[in-house]
């Protein structure tokens, strides 16, 4: 084990994957800036800078991947998958399915997301339920950085495309570039234990986790919470305020929401019978309405609530915060389920 | 079109500047959030282009916006009160400084890099059907130029006979990669095969920029098909403010700079990895980078645009003192308005 910020630990599952598999190639604007000890390390054949050119450098990926390279692709932010999408949707996801089977992407799209440091709508949206609805696609978001290597390494093994997204308020290297600029003057409510922690080294003991494996970070008996990422630290923060007040919650962290574990959520809600969804993607046609469906179709009916964002993010940054899911929200949406 | 003097563009230029460095001070302050990309060094691109516009022309603008919004006419105090996050900023503090925009004035910026083209392109075919004579102007730089949408455009564009003028500001970077190193061809070159026009100005010299700018809307206007203005010039403040590329390579021996280097050493001479001819490359490539970072033109410098046109107006006996003065006192009057009733932490 050692102590790692949770870019860090991405970056050091790319790397300790990067050395053992030489058909891993680097792509993305800026890399060789951006991730200097790897083009340091692999060099300009490995890790390539991109043109300001996303539909063009994903898709080239896409191809790579079908003809025996395994590309890690770099966006700045996942609001840019906007413009490269028709190479994840049309074609990196389908392949498998178009071919029955018998030809895979192996492609890692890593990309910061999320909001909380003021940078408008364009820049701090995290679009997981959009990718998630696609089939073929898996995407997952850690939200320690233990699971950002463990899910990283595991990435880089999979035999199909893989989209990590890095909430950027975890991640102190982003939150610094985009948020900061190094002032001072400015502060972020950033959750402490999902920004730095103990990783475990390849050839440990959770080195990899598996895809569709929720982690139960808190136990209770009264109403389960699922989310991912900042939303999970949140909702410990808050079951905390509320087991103060005699609400006992079960914190679920997702982690990987295509594919998604149902069997752990619908667990916890056979013992609860109240789900309160914490999600930093849109309300509505997302991760919150899907996790409804699946306890119906558990054929349970849990009472329920969601706390989400509900419009373009704000820039104006106390309306963000309000905006984005937080302490007083999750406690209120879970109190009303009590009474 | 009527033409600026000098006199007139400079001072364009130098609201332009007081207004980006008043900005700066609030970011810095910690009172606006967000990446900050400042337009210094474009100024007279945005005076230049700007200053050429009619009501009615549309404008697409980046996330280096403020300059040509500045020249544009659009009011200071509520786009300070906007990247202030205030409910009557210029877009009710939703959009902030990446995407302001108004529709009175029929300008919008955009984050996205690239999305000026096809947007500018659509202005301009509502111009043809609704404006006869109005035209939809784009900014972008050097680095969107590679972008699919932008591309795209430099066909659609000729497709619809658009009258559409894309101001191409080439600074030399595509974010912090050399544009030069992920670009194929001459941008020029490239909008000339797909039977645009093209002229190029050098980014320094503000009448030779509208010079150019009041050729080619002339002939968009008159519907002779859209129209590239090729223009050079410094990006003075990195890619955004704090742009840790541009500061570790003008404090080659900071802190930052130091660690960075020995990230790279460490990991230079891991085993397992590219070969040593590679791994010199790499290196050789980062020190390149960050040469062109140090070399870039400083604020004040012989190359800054803004200087350039100071002294020119100086030797042609203009008032620059004046102009100085009274540029200074109108931002200065405009930040201390948008201030008002907000609580400023550090004071």
């Amino acid at each position: 084990m050692r102590e790692l910020t949770f870019g860090e630990a991405i970056d050091k599952a790319i790397e300790d994957a990067m050395a053992r598999d030489a058909s891993i190639v680097l792509c993305g604007e800026d890399v060789p800036l951006l991730r200097p000890a790897l083009y340091a390390r692999f060099g300009a054949d490995r890790v390539l800078a991109a043109p300001i050119s996303e539909a063009a450098f994903l898709g080239a990926a896409a191809g790579a991947a079908m003809a025996g390279l395994r590309p890690v692709v770099e966006l700045y932010m996942v609001d840019f998958v906007a413009v490269a999408l028709d190479a994840l949707l049309n074609h990196a996801a389908k392949l498998a399915s178009f071919s029955d089977g018998d030809w895979s992407c192996p492609l890692l799209l890593r990309a910061p997301c999320g909001g909380g440091y003021g940078d408008g709508g364009q820049h701090g949206q995290t679009l997981w339920g959009m990718l998630a609805s696609i089939p073929g696609l898996t995407v997952v978001v850690p939200s320690t950085p233990a699971d950002a290597y463990g899910l990283t390494t595991t990435a880089l093994a999979h035999d199909g495309p893989v989209v990590l997204l890095e909430p950027k308020l975890l991640s102190a290297e982003w939150l610094e570039f985009l948020g900061r600029g190094g002032r001072e003057t400015m502060t972020f409510d950033v959750p402490a234990e999902g920004a730095r922690g103990a990783v475990a080294q390849a050839g440990e003991d959770g080195a990899a986790v598996p895809f569709g494996a929720a982690a139960v970070r808190r136990a209770g008996s009264d109403v389960t919470i699922c989310s991912l990422a900042v939303g999970v630290h949140r909702a410990l923060q808050a079951a905390e305020r509320l087991g103060a007040e005699g609400v006992s919650c079960e914190v679920i962290d997702l982690r990987s929401l295509r594919p998604l574990d149902v069997e752990t959520v619908v667990a916890s809600l056979r013992k609860t019978g109240r789900l309160v969804v914490v999600d930093e993607d849109y309300r509505e046609y997302g991760l919150s309405g899907e996790l409804a469906a699946v306890a119906l179709e558990a054929k349970l009916t849990p009472r329920f609530a969601r706390v989400c964002v509900e419009d373009t993010l704000p820039y104006a940054r106390e309306r963000e915060l309000a905006a984005l899911p937080n302490v007083a929200r999750i406690c209120s949406a879970a109190s009303a389920l009590m009474a | 079109m009527q033409t600026h003097g000098l006199a007139e563009l400079y001072r364009q230029m130098g609201r332009a500047r007081a207004f980006e460095l008043a900005v700066e001070r609030l970011w810095r302050r910690g009172l606006i959030s967000g990446e900050m990309h400042l337009g210094t060094g474009e100024e007279a691109v945005a005076a230049g282009v700007v200053t050429q516009l009619r009501a009615g022309d549309g404008l697409a603008l980046t996330h280096r916006c403020s300059p040509a919004l500045v020249v544009r006419g659009v009011p200071l105090v509520p786009m300070l009160r906007e990247m202030l996050g205030q409910s009557d900023g210029l877009c009710g503090g939703r959009a902030g400084h990446m995407h302001l925009s108004s529709r009175e004035h029929l300008v919008a910026c955009s984050g996205i890099v690239g999305a000026s083209l096809p947007r500018a392109a659509g202005f301009a075919l509502a111009a043809k059907r609704l404006r006869e004579g109005a035209v939809g102007v784009a900014f972008a730089g050097d680095g969107a130029m590679n972008q699919g949408m932008a591309l795209e455009t430099l066909n659609l564009a000729v497709a619809w006979s658009l009258p559409l003028l894309v101001v191409c500001i080439d600074n030399g970077w595509a974010i912090t990669t050399r544009a030069g190193s992920v670009t194929a061809g001459e941008l020029g070159a490239r909008a000339e095969a797909f039977g645009w026009t093209v002229a190029r100005a050098d980014g320094l010299e503000v009448e030779e920029v509208q010079r150019a700018a009041s050729e080619l809307l002339a002939r968009c206007r008159k519907g002779k098909g859209p129209a590239l203005l090729h223009v050079t010039c410094p990006r003075i403040d990195g890619h955004f403010l704090g742009d840790p590329l541009l500061e570790q390579s003008r404090h080659l021996t900071g802190s930052a700079a130091k660690q960075t280097l020995g990230r790279v050493m460490s990991a230079a001479v891991s085993s397992g990895g590219g070969g040593a001819l590679q791994r010199a490359a790499s290196m050789v490539k980062m020190v390149g980078t960050m040469a062109k970072a140090r070399r870039e033109t400083g604020r004040g410098d012989r190359k800054d645009p803004l200087r350039v046109a100071h002294q020119a107006v100086k030797r042609a006996g203009g008032a620059v003192d004046v102009i100085d003065a009274e540029v200074e006192a109108e931002i200065a009057s405009a930040v201390e308005r948008a201030l008002a009733g907000i609580e400023v932490r550090d004071a």
